[in-house]
């Protein structure tokens, strides 16, 4: 079994009287790919979004390798990290976004140097050879000097994908299809989709979630060919 | 009615005097007000809550009070405290003060219209609060704030008649001076109102041509 890459307790996120998600544990081993699928609203994009802090969880814990996400203890308590504290702990995870979210104002080239140049201190000769690297591996080698509005949707997918990986995470949380070539890759991710057929593909674990909870969880394979669950039984009949 | 031709030739010159004062004036505090107005609009998403405090209040008060007792209050309440500024040097601190509130509201507003999903990008990237801000959404703004830019500065340059009373040889007040002597207000303003309209004819223009570059790049 390889090591322990992510472990996740009791985590547990509110928006004033809406919980969104309902005290969700998750442990990720090393290189390993977790799906998870459930109706919109069912908490699934709030629960990757915790995970590195983009929203900040009500109660729970992430623990990336021994290292906690989001803060420390500190003479016997807990002790928030400050926004600045913890870009530094957000960059060992990567994200990506289901609008993609490229900036808009760069080149394809320049939304992925922007990270190993800004934030790594890379100079920016270099970052740019990491990030035309990246850029090939995502097949888009002739488009480095386009700007997102200049791009398709799948493109601006595989950029988003390569301004991740350029940032070298060692985990990846993502709600996306272009991820088929990651996943062969090796890296550990955390998915979020609606394409069983990708879940199956290439998901090693699956969860589904329903109002926040976890509640089903095994191998994707076996999920999906017989869910155990009365609410997964529901809603893969609906969408297959 | 008849127009006193000869004052209108002899005006012009004269005048053109005052233009060169205006001119100098409004650069100057162009200048000053867009680079405070800048930091302040930057300074209203600082983490440290003092800074947003301050630019708060200094925007409320400089949209709460008149541009026109702003000028009395810089000309006759600094030396109080004991600085001593000449006339024109008031002028500008007193105009680049008012416009730097107004632009530091356009630049806080065009931040907060860009997409919440740009800051969350680069924020999951590992950027600081401060490269997302720098980095990312500073320069995203530079071509929408144009054109609401562009309206404060014209406001700015028109505000710099106001200087007229406390004695800035400016546009404004070298066409009194001539009225003064001659009595022939409706020639010179109109003349006045011409160069205005001039100089702020100008400032769009190049406004618009710093718009269009902007748009292919």
């Amino acid at each position: 079994m390889a090591p322990t890459l992510l472990k996740i307790e009791g985590l547990t996120k509110r928006f004033g009287d809406r919980v969104a998600v309902a005290g969700c544990s998750l442990t990720i081993a090393e290189g390993e790919i977790v799906v998870i699928i459930g109706p919109s609203g069912c908490g699934k994009t709030t629960f990757l979004r915790c995970i590195n802090r983009l929203e900040a969880p009500t109660a729970g814990s992430v623990v990336l390798r021994d290292e906690p996400i989001g803060g420390q203890m500190r003479d016997g308590r807990w002790r928030p990290f400050t926004e600045s504290e913890l870009a530094s702990q957000r960059r060992r995870i990567g994200f990506v976004f289901q609008r993609f979210n490229l900036f808009n104002h760069l080149s394809a080239l320049d939304n992925v140097a922007i990270g190993p140049h800004r934030v790594l201190g890379r100079p920016l000769a270099e970052a740019r050879r990491i990030a035309a690297g990246q850029l090939e591996r995502v097949f888009l080698a002739e488009h480095l000097e386009k700007r997102p509005a200049q791009l398709s949707g799948g493109q601006q997918q595989r950029v988003a994908i390569a301004r991740c990986l350029a940032m070298t995470p060692e985990l990846i949380g993502g709600i996306l299809e272009e991820m088929k070539k990651l996943a062969e890759s090796g890296m550990t991710m955390i998915v979020v989709t609606h394409e069983m057929g990708f879940a199956r593909e290439v998901g090693d674990r699956l969860l589904f979630m329903d109002g926040g909870r976890i509640v089903e969880e095994g191998g994707a394979r076996d999920v999906l060919a017989a869910p155990q669950n009365s609410r997964t039984q529901e809603f893969l009949r609906a969408i297959l | 009615m008849t127009l006193d031709w000869s004052i209108i030739r002899e005006a012009i010159p004269l005048l053109a005097q005052g233009v060169v004062a205006t001119v100098k004036i409004s650069v100057l505090a162009i200048v000053f007000g867009t680079v405070a107005g800048f930091l302040l609009g930057l300074g209203s998403f600082s983490g440290l809550p003092p800074i947003r405090w301050f630019v708060r209040s200094y925007v409320d008060f400089v949209r709460g009070t008149p541009l026109l007792v702003q000028v009395f209050l810089v000309y006759f309440a600094l030396p109080v405290v004991g600085i001593n500024l000449s006339e024109f040097w008031a002028g500008v601190v007193a105009l680049s003060f008012n416009a730097a509130g107004f632009i530091a509201e356009i630049v806080r507003a065009n931040i907060e219209a860009i997409d919440r999903g740009q800051t969350e990008a680069a924020r999951s990237i590992g950027m600081t609060p401060r490269q997302v801000l720098v980095f990312i959404l500073l320069p995203q703004i530079f071509r929408p704030v144009l054109p609401p830019l562009t309206n404060e500065l014209i406001t700015l340059v028109k505000g710099s008649s106001l200087l007229s009373v406390i004695s800035v040889y400016e546009l404004t007040r070298a066409g009194q001076a001539i009225i003064s002597v001659h009595f022939v207000p409706f020639e010179i303003y109109a003349l006045i109102a011409l160069y205005y309209y001039v100089l702020i004819s100008a400032l769009a223009w190049l406004s618009r041509a710093l718009e269009r570059r902007l748009h292919v790049a």
